[in-house]
């Protein structure tokens, strides 16, 4: 009986989690049109969220390029030649790699920054500050992060496709003897642009959903530094599972 | 004016507040004192409209606060400037920013409009040179002065003080009693102040409430809580030694 009642509660919890998260989305995507006559925070927000993530999104890309290219060469060991290893390393960047493994990334830098932030900043009642000044903490704090989040994510992962595929190729011309050419004929012969597109399209996504959960997170973020602690934490657990869990869905109804 | 009625308010299974009457008319400066977690700070927040009671009606101006919509209550704010215990200052912003963001979310004034309200209310709590500081670099009693100067950028009619003096040293309180006590005369704005020092009750109050089991206990002027027999009230006095007056 108690496991029944322990999984209702669970269960209780889960939906009443989901209409906050639902009502903050509404009330989020209610704020874009002020957000975009004012753009200065979205902006900012921006360059916090794209820019200045580039550079680990760039190292991120440049290793996951490397290995898959060493990887597809093992497994293809035997059964497959190596003149195909440019399609094979180039469609699991395109399609999975470079959208779930950036968005990952951004999951720990962007979405538990914004928890810890927010958290903070409820913490600290700057957030009721904003209110007694009659700003909506949605407008001011939530819509430029999550706009900013749903635009910069492709962006990123444009820029990690890149890079990985630079890495792939280096690996695969200095240790794994396929010449420039032989790769990209390769990545050319099995192209499509729905893998780019598909990718690009889960990436929005996945940016969305990452600051959207940041923000809910640290809008209830309750206690001192040790609330704020757990909220960043739970922001990226959150975030992560949401990744993986909608890159399954959005694969059914895409591919 | 404000009036509060039949105000109740829970958070999970402990009453903060239970079935609350109060008024407060325009000009008073009203002190609401009371033990930590005796719902204070939450019956300035549900004026505001930040915290929805579970009952009970507020009205401001004659505006009902619990039936307000999102942009009434917004209008309402405008007109209420509130420092908060913290002084809830924004981290990422410098003081000038800090003190104008209200007005400049609100309004269209000209950025030379707003430096100059910058010195004029950071004069007005006795502070200068300090427009490109940030939150961080400023000592307790600093923050709550630009907190202050916060609330005032907008001209509010009513102000509301949470705790303004708890956390900063006897000298530094002192000067904040007599900051607050200037500013409600020369302003002439109604205020409310939520607070244990009872040397700012003493100072600034014309009326005090003493908030007990969620109910107003005591409803007088400071002289007549320190006369007050009642031994509820002696006792919190006691303990706060404002007999030591």
């Amino acid at each position: 009986m108690n496991v029944v009642a322990a999984i209702g509660r669970k269960t209780k919890r889960f939906l009443a989690e989901f209409g906050q998260i639902s009502r903050l989305l509404a009330a989020t995507v209610s704020y874009i049109p002020s957000t975009l006559r004012n753009p200065r925070l979205l902006l900012i927000q921006m360059e916090h969220i794209g820019t200045d993530s580039l550079p680990l999104v760039v190292v991120i890309g440049f290793f996951t390029g490397m290995v898959s290219a060493w990887q597809a060469a093992y497994q293809f060991k035997g059964l497959i030649t190596n003149s195909f290893l440019g399609s094979a390393v180039s469609r699991a960047i395109f399609l999975e790699l470079g959208p779930v493994l950036t968005a990952i990334v951004i999951a720990g830098r962007v979405g538990a920054s914004i928890a810890a932030e927010l958290g903070t900043m409820k913490v600290s009642e700057e957030i009721d500050a904003l209110e007694s000044l009659a700003i909506s903490p949605i407008r001011f704090l939530s819509t430029p992060r999550v706009v900013a989040a749903f635009l910069m994510m492709p962006v990123l992962v444009i820029f990690a496709n890149l890079i990985a595929l630079g890495g792939a190729l280096i690996v695969s011309n200095f240790f794994l003897g396929i010449t420039a050419k032989i790769f990209f004929d390769s990545v050319r012969r099995f192209f499509h642009v729905k893998d780019v597109l598909g990718g690009l399209f889960k990436s929005l996504v996945f940016g969305g959903v990452t600051a959207l959960i940041g923000v809910h997170v640290g809008f209830r973020t309750e206690g001192g530094a040790e609330g704020v602690g757990l909220a960043t934490i739970r922001s990226f657990v959150l975030s992560s599972a949401m990744v993986l869990i909608m890159d399954y869905v959005l694969w059914t109804v895409i591919f | 004016m404000i009036e509060i009625r039949g105000l109740s308010k829970s958070f999970g299974t402990q009453t903060v507040l239970r079935e609350l009457d109060l008024t407060i008319h325009d000009g008073e400066t009203v002190a609401v004192i009371g033990q930590s977690g005796s719902g204070k700070s939450v019956l300035l927040k549900h004026i505001i409209g930040l915290l929805r009671p579970d009952a009970g009606t507020i009205t401001v101006d004659g505006l009902d606060v619990t039936r307000a919509t999102e942009r009434q209550l917004e209008e309402l704010r405008v007109r209420i400037g509130y420092l908060f215990q913290s002084a809830a200052l924004f981290d990422s912003m410098t003081v000038a920013e800090n003190i104008t963001l209200g007005l400049r979310e609100h309004t269209k004034t000209p950025v030379v409009e707003l430096e100059r309200i910058v010195k004029e209310k950071l004069a007005l709590v006795g502070l200068r040179n300090i427009e490109d500081r940030k939150p961080a670099e400023l000592s307790g009693g600093m923050r709550k002065r630009v907190g202050l100067a916060r609330a005032l950028a907008m001209e509010p009619a009513y102000m509301f003080y949470d705790e303004p003096t708890t956390g900063l040293d006897p000298v530094t309180s002192d000067q904040i009693d007599q900051l607050i006590d200037g500013l409600t005369k020369r302003l002439n704005v109604t205020s409310i102040i939520v607070t244990h020092d009872l040397f700012t009750v003493d100072r600034i109050a014309h009326r005090v409430v003493f908030l007990f089991e969620g109910k107003i206990y005591f409803d007088g002027t400071p002289k007549e809580l320190r006369l007050s027999k009642d031994p509820t009230v002696q006792k919190f006095l006691e303990r706060y030694t404002l007999i030591n007056l």
